[in-house]
């Protein structure tokens, strides 16, 4: 139990240390230039896709709030369309036996 | 044959299409039963499929976080998301993450920042694909012990009893997950969540393929629970990912999407094969997956190691990756369906009598 103790303790205080130096190491490191990548909405007929990429083009932040807002609401929407397949296959959905072996 | 063919609105490349949609259903199938956001597998996926990397990383996290809140609805349904112990564990996985991507800025000013990470990556899958199998032989010995003496082993029995032994130290406030069934120290899951999200931060990987081991061994959770669970943290982590990556404008939300459709039906499968799969069954599988993972990583070692043949290396990391994704959908795949079929079989016979 002491051994255990003193185990704790040292993994406790190595991530506190690493928590507390890390961020100093780092401050010293060098910023490396951004790249900036703009879409080629030239070629893009589709009147949806044009528009989409013409917001990148326009504002990232923009694209990046849509991108936020879409992706969960899209999961959302097709976990419970897949959910609603499955159910139809007569399966117990709701419960499982909890067993390691 | 253009059908078939797409050009993304903002990399600008032409993609085979269905080729997403089958890369989404096999890591929804992995990441449902493992409890993994599966980047490892559709980074050099979507690399393959002709997205430039930077596009294949950001994509993977956008389609990652999606994914795993697909898969963690299902899972909490049945009742293998204990959500107190995830959002504990988010604590320490958010500074343990930043301290890792500012560790990684350092070394890079090193100049050694590429071999680090990739041997760093090597001796972790190596201890935790040895964990997986000397835990197997473990619980093994035990139960010939148990039945040696007569008894019976309880069924939720593990070989290596780390958790149990790391909840037994009572530093306060002490807190109980319910969902879990364990009771422990605040401190445990976020000083491990902290570790793991550390070694994420520099091997720049979701984390899922530590944090659920981590889960198991470190903070003794049943091995269902820590997938539910892992998968919740996943999403969460996998939408900041997806901000930090998509404010860069490193994200193509189309292919994402269209993943998503394939994901949607692979998670399922993967979730639902947890039902008729046992503890044991989940983790012999993940050890063999991270095997899987390791003979990749050292192939791309290799690659670096000796440019000549960077080409045969890489070609054969691809194929191992690409091979195991497939042998172990399939494999999960026919676990759920005859488990399934078992299932209704059974209800049926039920029903007659």
């Amino acid at each position: 139990m002491k051994k255990l103790r003193r185990l704790w303790a040292f993994i406790f205080c190595g991530a506190l240390s690493l928590t507390l130096l890390a961020p100093t190491l780092a401050l010293a490191a060098k910023k490396k230039a951004d790249v900036v990548i703009v879409a080629d909405t030239r070629f893009i007929e589709n009147g949806l896709l044009h528009w989409w990429a013409q917001m990148y083009n326009e504002s990232h932040l923009t694209f990046a709030l849509m991108t936020m807002a879409i992706i969960p609401i899209l999961g959302c929407v097709l976990g419970i369309v897949a959910d609603f397949f499955m159910s139809m296959t007569g399966i117990d959905l709701k419960h499982r036996e909890l067993a390691e072996k | 044959m253009d059908a078939l063919f797409m050009t993304m609105p903002i990399s600008g490349v032409s993609i085979f299409w269905p080729g997403l949609i089958i890369l989404g259903l096999g890591v929804g199938i992995i990441g449902g039963f493992f409890g993994l956001g599966g980047a490892w597998m559709v980074t050099p996926g979507l690399n393959i499929l002709g997205f430039p990397m930077a596009f294949a990383i950001g994509t993977d996290v956008a389609q990652m976080a999606g994914k795993s809140l697909i898969s963690t609805m299902r899972h909490g349904r049945f009742g293998n998301v204990d959500y107190l112990l995830g959002i504990t564990m988010l604590i320490g996985t958010v500074i343990g993450v930043e301290i890792g991507a500012q560790m990684v800025m350092w070394l890079e000013r090193i100049g050694s920042v590429d071999r680090v990470v990739r041997w760093l990556y090597v001796v972790l899958l190596i201890v935790i694909a040895w964990i997986v199998f000397a835990d197997v032989a473990k619980r093994k010995q035990k139960e010939r012990q148990a039945q040696e003496a007569g008894k019976d082993i309880d069924k939720l029995e593990s070989g290596f009893e780390w958790g149990k032994k790391l909840q037994a130290i009572h530093i306060p406030p002490m807190m109980h997950f319910k969902q879990a069934g364990v009771y422990c120290s605040f401190w445990l899951p976020v000083t491990v969540s902290l570790f793991t999200g550390w070694l994420a931060g520099i091997l720049g990987i979701g984390g899922g393929l530590i944090r659920m081991p981590a889960l198991v061994y470190l903070v003794g959770c049943p091995t269902h629970l820590a997938v539910g669970t892992d998968l919740f943290e996943v999403a969460i982590s996998g939408l900041y990912g997806a901000a930090s990556y998509t404010y860069k404008g490193r994200t193509e939300l189309i292919a994402a999407i269209i993943m998503l459709c394939g994901a949607a039906i692979g998670a399922q499968i993967g979730v639902v094969a947890t039902k008729y799969v046992k503890g044991y069954g989940i983790r012999i599988v993940f050890g063999l997956a991270v095997l899987g993972c390791l003979v990749s990583v050292l192939l791309k070692q290799l690659a670096s190691e000796v440019p000549s043949m960077a080409g045969l290396f890489n070609t054969l990391a691809t194929i191992d990756v690409m091979g195991f994704v497939s042998l172990i959908s399939i494999y999960i795949a026919a676990r759920m369906v005859t488990g399934a079929k078992a299932e209704i079989a059974a209800k049926k016979q039920a029903a007659g009598n």
